[in-house]
């Protein structure tokens, strides 16, 4: 079933599958009308949704290196896009990122513009020529274009040290939304999240990571898009809110005026005991602030986060996976259109979702109305009860002001539709949908690392000689092993001492941004410049780090680069040193420079094409 | 000049193209953002239309365009692949 003929019946598989989705999604709507108990329904969305993914990665399991490393590289440019889509958006990205814009506005839609910009490096600086390299990994590059196992090994510990600070947090996502969704304690909710993740990875590695990837942005994004079509035509906002949000975005202008975008002081805020975490809105929503130093900012943390996207090795490992070079800049292309999908929405629901709080004209609103009303309200009984939502009568008026109402970022999306009033069977539809982004991710994470640690590390540097059945046996322990460990500190609950996922990127970039752009790039770029650049880059970025998190050493911030932007030191400090450092010593020999040549023709036999 | 060589300084064009491009859309415009809010796009102000959809749109249309400019210059130097790519 998965050969030849499967790449063609694509369309069709995938279509009866979205299908299948939503004539689920009616039959439990249907259910709930006939007195399903929300919990039930809860269950069977995720329970549902993982068991197909299940299904889909055992019958992609492969005996074959190359299938199980780069799916047989025939995977089509549009299908990949899917794929790349699903890897790319975190749990993070469904559940954080319309509460990120609800309460940072347009300060915090700077890593809107930095999630997406950073594709257009990708499509013309990396993905065709490594896809000409024909390697498994993004360290099979580095280790090949500069040679020796120093260069290998340097590129593997980056890459390792991004993907983990990122790989705990989507684990964390998964564990919170199945303890939620299926009513057990977080650290159970980690590992069987954990369970899952490695029924869709194990068998078949790549391949399986690739066709389940591709079921899980089928998901996510009609569980993203649904609720906010649907909030909006129900108040009337307009049929297609992506257009027609252009009075609600004034209206929540009018409001803030009215209600005033108060800050509160820690002091206060820790006298009426706001549990941590938890957020009100003080910042204008579509309002751009004044100064240098805030368009700085903007365009700071944008910058880190496009060059973060362009060296994070579990995004350019799926262009590894087309057909042809043209393939790999057309999926790109396509990656970032069905990215583009939910990160264009995001705004569109954080409108609604704030202004449906906001608006006292609303039946949904609570701003402005008498506080005892609003404790009355189920939902708001439901999520203070969790700590995930406060109330805090500063002025003691009894009335509930804008910034007296405390909220936790990724609540805002998952209280959403029970806020609106839309039925149970679209909160059990944004539950998988987060815990299918949250899984995506963390797969290809996971794969990224153990890929990485069982072709670069143990086949290349440790036992070149090994046979197909043991390497294939070291990868898939080593995706149990890092899974494993991965989960453990996720159920730790020290994610917020591990910090934010922007520091994946700036960790990535510190480290394997200016090696892989010169490497194609810049012929003269050296062996030792490459080492050095990967060493100092991620020293001096780490070391910043430690600087200047409030956490550790909490200095202030040089000229606004906090401890999001710290990939901005690392990454000068690293183009600096591998420049100079490759001038100093001995130019590559002239087959390495043939080599180089080779990559930038996009036609012909791969470069590592036999040595697999 | 061989082929190969024309071949990547039209690639080096343009990729740098596409660059200038995308620092436009992703870090020149937003310098200006307050000033830019002043007008207004399908109703929105312009500076958060901008980073809410305009530059995303912007940075999707320009891949697929540079995709294509690229197969046309590797189809001129004859480095074309044949097969059933997409």
């Amino acid at each position: 079933m998965f050969k030849g003929k499967f790449v063609d019946n694509l369309p069709k598989i995938y279509g009866t599958y979205t299908g299948g989705f939503l004539v689920f999604i009616i039959l439990m709507a249907i259910a709930e009308q006939a007195g399903m108990t929300a919990k039930t329904i809860g269950i069977l969305f995720v329970a549902f949704t993982v068991c197909i993914y299940a299904i889909i990665g055992y019958l992609s399991r492969t005996v074959q290196v190359d299938a199980y490393y780069v799916a047989g590289r025939q995977v089509p440019t549009v299908f990949n896009g899917m794929a790349t889509a699903a890897d790319w958006m975190s749990g993070a990205s469904f559940v954080a990122m319309a509460g990120g814009i609800y309460f940072g506005g347009y300060t915090y839609m700077a890593f809107l513009v930095g999630w997406t910009g950073g594709y257009v490096l990708v499509a013309s600086l990396l993905a065709p020529y490594l896809r000409k390299f024909g390697c498994y990994t993004v360290p099979d590059f580095i280790g090949t274009r500069y040679g020796g196992n120093l260069a290998r090994f340097c590129a593997v510990a980056v890459l390792s040290l991004a993907s983990f600070t990122y790989v705990t947090a989507q684990i964390n996502a998964t564990g919170t939304i199945a303890s939620r969704a299926l009513g057990i304690p977080f650290e159970l909710g980690v590992w069987v999240g954990l369970v899952s993740i490695l029924l869709c990875s194990m068998l078949g590695g790549m391949r399986a990571v690739t066709w389940t990837q591709v079921a899980q942005y089928i998901v996510l994004i009609i569980a993203y898009l649904i609720p906010i079509f649907w909030m909006s035509n129900k108040n009337g906002f307009g049929v297609f809110p992506h257009l027609m949000l252009a009075d609600e975005v004034a209206r929540l202008g009018e409001l803030e005026a009215q209600f005033g975008l108060v800050k509160n002081t820690a002091a206060d805020i820790k006298s009426m005991g706001v549990p941590g975490g938890l957020k009100s809105i003080a910042l204008p929503h579509s309002g751009v602030p004044e100064g240098g130093m805030a368009a700085w900012k903007f365009i700071s943390l944008a910058l880190c986060m496009m060059v973060g996207t362009a060296s994070l090795p579990h995004i350019l490992m799926r262009y590894f996976t087309t057909p042809s070079i043209r393939a790999a800049r057309k999926s790109v292309a396509w990656s970032l259109f069905f990215i583009a999908i939910l990160y264009t929405s995001a705004p569109m629901l954080a409108t609604l979702s704030k202004l449906q709080l906001m608006d006292p004209t609303l039946a949904t609103g609570i701003i402005g109305k008498d506080i005892s009303a609003v404790m009355a309200i189920d939902w708001v009984q439901a999520w203070t009860a969790q700590k995930q939502a406060f109330i805090a009568d500063f002025n003691q008026d009894g009335i509930l002001q804008l910034n007296e109402w405390f909220m936790r970022g990724d609540v805002v999306v998952l209280s959403t539709p029970e806020v609106a009033g839309l039925p149970y069977v679209i909160s059990g539809l944004v539950a998988a949908g987060g815990m299918a982004a949250a899984m995506s991710t963390a797969d290809g994470l996971i794969l990224a690392i153990a890929n990485a640690l069982s072709h670069d590390i143990y086949y290349k540097i440790i036992d070149p000689k090994a046979d197909v059945r043991k390497r294939l046996l070291v990868a898939r322990s080593l995706l149990i092993v890092i899974g494993a460990a991965g989960a453990y500190i996720a159920s730790m609950r020290i994610t917020s001492i591990l910090g934010a996922v922007a520091w994946a990127f700036d960790f990535a970039m510190s480290g394997l941004f200016f090696p892989l752009i010169l490497g194609v790039w810049w012929k003269r770029a050296t062996r030792e410049g490459a080492i050095a650049g990967m060493i100092a880059g991620l020293a001096s970025g780490t070391a910043y780090l430690i600087y200047v998190y409030p956490k550790f050493m909490g200095n202030p911030a040089w000229l606004g680069i906090d401890h999001l932007r710290f990939g901005i030191i690392g990454a000068s400090v690293c183009l600096v040193v591998m420049v100079v450092v490759s001038l100093m010593t001995k130019e590559p020999d002239s087959a390495t420079k043939k080599m180089v040549d080779e990559v930038r023709v996009p036609s012909g036999k791969t470069i590592l094409g036999k040595q697999h | 000049m061989s082929n190969k060589e024309k071949h990547w300084e039209k690639t080096k064009g343009l990729m740098i193209l596409t660059l200038i491009i995308w620092f436009v859309a992703g870090y020149l415009i937003f310098m200006f953002g307050s000033s830019l809010n002043n007008a207004s796009f399908l109703g929105y102000p312009l500076a958060y239309y901008m980073c809410a959809q305009g530059s995303i749109i912007i940075f999707v249309a320009l891949i697929f365009w540079s995709a294509n400019k690229q197969e046309k210059i590797d189809e001129e130097f004859g480095f074309t692949e044949r097969g059933e790519d997409d």
